[in-house]
């Protein structure tokens, strides 16, 4: 722990550790982005794109990066810190490293939402309404049925588990329903998939994680940090803990909801992103910053290997979060037997 | 300095004539409340619920300033609800807990968290947390977003931590701590939070006896030196009735007796609010009342040496 102090009204404390590991995610995620722009059919070195990115391309080069190829690895960025962030308050909360909003039932929601929209034959743009709208409703739902003197741990996690299963099972029915057409766009957009994204998908997303991203790291983060210690122990300092709990959680709803409209339900970023800040960063604490760059540069990383995998045919985003993802739950799970913990 | 009884039960109208034996072990009430001088912490007619169980009802209790007052009962006896209510973990279902003549719920959380503090019966240390962060935590209600590590925090975390003979552990890890450690640990927290008032609900639970007495011998000396006002929820009432200077003897969620320990622990206190038979006598090494439970009335002969046949 170091002190940063000015005079008498100003000391900030900070991790050196936390610091680095959060500005070196950052660095991966940015120089990622750099190469998956270059990459493609029109290939470019990072050199031209960034001349390109500082207005200094071609005209057909200014096109093809700002116009086609910047907004998806914007959109990957930020899917990325909305989802890591949300991630780590979502564990915060409840104290579990199981619990993220894709094992809550939440993009499970996010899924019904776009896929009701889909069958009735909606727009892209009401695609993203409908995911948003879907997302926020099963947040309510689980917010209803798991309050009951506040807002609990493990009452949340079942009540999610729950919710996730009755709304997995609606989405398969849904897709049932639909035609072949309509059930294959349903699919892909279900896979998360940052394909020919652009920036009207992008800035909504923007907009909240502008708004919120503040809220929670700076407004509740230190109050989140006492609530680990327990219920009892943080309210004794002074922390509200119902409203900052209702606070937090209702944010990181609206990030997870507004992150799958714009690149549908990308799984186990949120799940994965905190846990792997914490074991760089070796501080205790949800580590909200460091989170969120983990899942920034996850999902850039994710969808670079997306791109260039296979060279004649590229994957869906979500496949690719989703096998290293599972894979890393395998390993979470194996680790924590062997500790003892479950 | 010794406070007298401000401790009664408020039977309303609607009466609870059966509750009039208890009323009278209450004692000196009319008296002493004149007498009782300053209490900052108080609960006026506390109707103490979880849910629809309900644990008090129409509970009135005093907390003297500067005593150290420990709430003394049988299991269930609403001691921890009433440590809860007052430490404003738990809201009453009606009356109300007045700090300083206010109610506590209607006062800004991190003023009143700079006034009273509470050690929990069970707080979560996060996992890997250092002995100095830990502690530093208890600073929380003195700091801002833009105030985060002031030099009067850093000084009072290292007060706190010497004076709870835990200085030597700073860099170490909660985790690696014994209970005894630990305990003292969460305690150097709650004194880094710098209140005048300090709650503790049973804090000695777990301990082995050579670390009860340590914790209950750190408290009294905060008691005594730093003038702070100390309120535990005890299970061990020798250790009540040597450390205490003001003690509430607690039953069926309410108020039986309270005063002095020389005048509350009496056999037939015992008697009635355990229901144990005892007999009291004065502690060899203190003075104090130590209650010494009365052997087995039907205790078992020794069998019969059979003569071998």
């Amino acid at each position: 722990m170091r002190t940063l102090r000015v005079g008498q009204t100003l000391s900030l404390r900070y991790r050196p550790r936390a610091l680095v590991a959060a500005a070196g995610c950052l660095l991966v995620a940015l120089a990622a982005g750099v190469v998956t722009i270059g990459s493609g059919d029109y290939p470019m070195s990072p050199a031209e794109v960034l001349t390109t990115l500082t207005g200094g391309g071609t005209p057909s080069q200014d096109f093809i990066v700002n116009e086609l190829r910047l907004p998806r690895v914007l959109a990957a960025l930020l899917v990325g810190a909305s989802l890591g962030l949300a991630g780590a308050v979502f564990q915060s909360v409840v104290r579990n490293p199981l619990g993220s909003p894709d094992m809550l039932g939440l993009t499970q929601g996010a899924s019904t939402g776009a896929l009701i929209v889909v069958l009735a034959g909606g727009g892209s743009a009401a695609l993203a309404g409908g995911a948003v709208a879907g997302g926020l409703l099963t947040g309510l739902l689980i917010y209803v049925l798991a309050r009951r003197r506040g807002l609990h741990g493990f009452r949340l996690i079942l009540v999610g588990i729950g919710v996730m299963a009755m709304l997995t099972g609606v989405n398969n029915y849904l897709l049932t329903r639909g035609k072949l057409m309509e059930a294959s766009r349903a699919i892909l957009w279900m896979t998360g998939s940052l394909d020919g994204r652009g920036w009207p998908e992008l800035t909504p997303l923007l907009i909240a994680l502008a708004i919120l991203g503040p809220v929670i790291v700076i407004g509740f983060g230190r109050g989140l940090l006492m609530t680990e210690m327990g219920d009892d122990a943080a309210r004794s300092l002074g922390v509200a803990v119902e409203r900052s709990r209702t606070v937090l959680l209702g944010s990181a709803v609206v990030l997870v909801s507004f992150a799958a409209a714009c690149a549908g339900p990308v799984s186990f970023v949120a799940l994965t992103a905190p846990q792997l800040a914490k074991r760089l960063t070796r501080a205790p604490g949800p580590n909200l910053m460091p989170a969120a760059c983990m899942g920034a540069t996850l999902l850039v990383l994710a969808d670079w290997v997306a791109q260039n995998l296979f060279a004649e045919r590229q994957l869906a985003v979500g496949v690719v979060t989703g096998l290293l993802g599972g894979g890393y739950l395998v390993w979470l799970l194996a680790t924590q037997r062997k500790a003892g913990r479950i | 300095m010794r406070a007298h009884a401000t401790v009664d039960i408020e039977d309303g109208e609607d009466g609870h004539a059966e509750d009039g034996a208890e009323r009278m072990t209450q004692g000196t009430h009319d008296a002493s409340t004149a007498a009782a001088g300053a209490t900052r912490l108080r609960g006026e007619g506390l109707t103490l619920s979880y849910d629809r169980r309900t644990i008090a009802e129409n509970l009135t209790v005093a907390i003297p300033d500067r005593s150290f007052t420990v709430i003394i009962g049988p299991n269930a006896c609403g001691k921890s609800t009433l440590l809860r209510a007052l430490s404003r973990m738990l809201k009453p279902a009606a009356g109300s807990v007045l700090l300083d003549g206010r109610d506590i719920s209607s006062l800004n959380a991190k003023q009143v968290a700079r006034t009273l503090g509470l050690l929990p019966q069970s707080s979560t240390a996060p996992e890997g947390i250092s002995v100095s962060e830990l502690v530093s935590r208890g600073r929380y209600p003195h700091q801002g977003l833009l105030r985060q590590w002031s030099r009067e925090d850093e000084r009072v975390v290292a007060e706190s931590m010497a004076s709870t003979g835990v200085a030597e552990l700073a860099d170490r890890s909660v985790d690696e701590l014994s209970g005894g450690q630990r305990q003292r640990v969460w305690i150097a927290m709650a004194l880094a939070q710098q209140t005048p008032l300090l709650l503790l609900d049973e804090p000695t639970t777990y301990l082995d006896l050579a670390h009860q007495i340590d914790v209950l011998d750190l408290c009294a000396r905060l008691h005594e030196e730093e003038g702070r006002t100390l309120v535990a929820v005890l299970h061990d009432l020798n250790h009540a009735a040597r450390y205490a200077t003001h003690l509430i003897a607690m039953r069926d969620g309410r108020v039986v007796s309270s005063g002095p320990p020389a005048e509350v622990v009496t056999a037939e206190l015992v008697e009635e609010v355990f229901g144990l038979p005892c007999r009291v006598i004065g502690d060899p090494e203190t003075g104090t009342p130590l209650v010494v439970p009365a052997a087995r009335r039907h205790a078992r002969k020794p069998p019969a040496v059979k003569s071998a046949s």
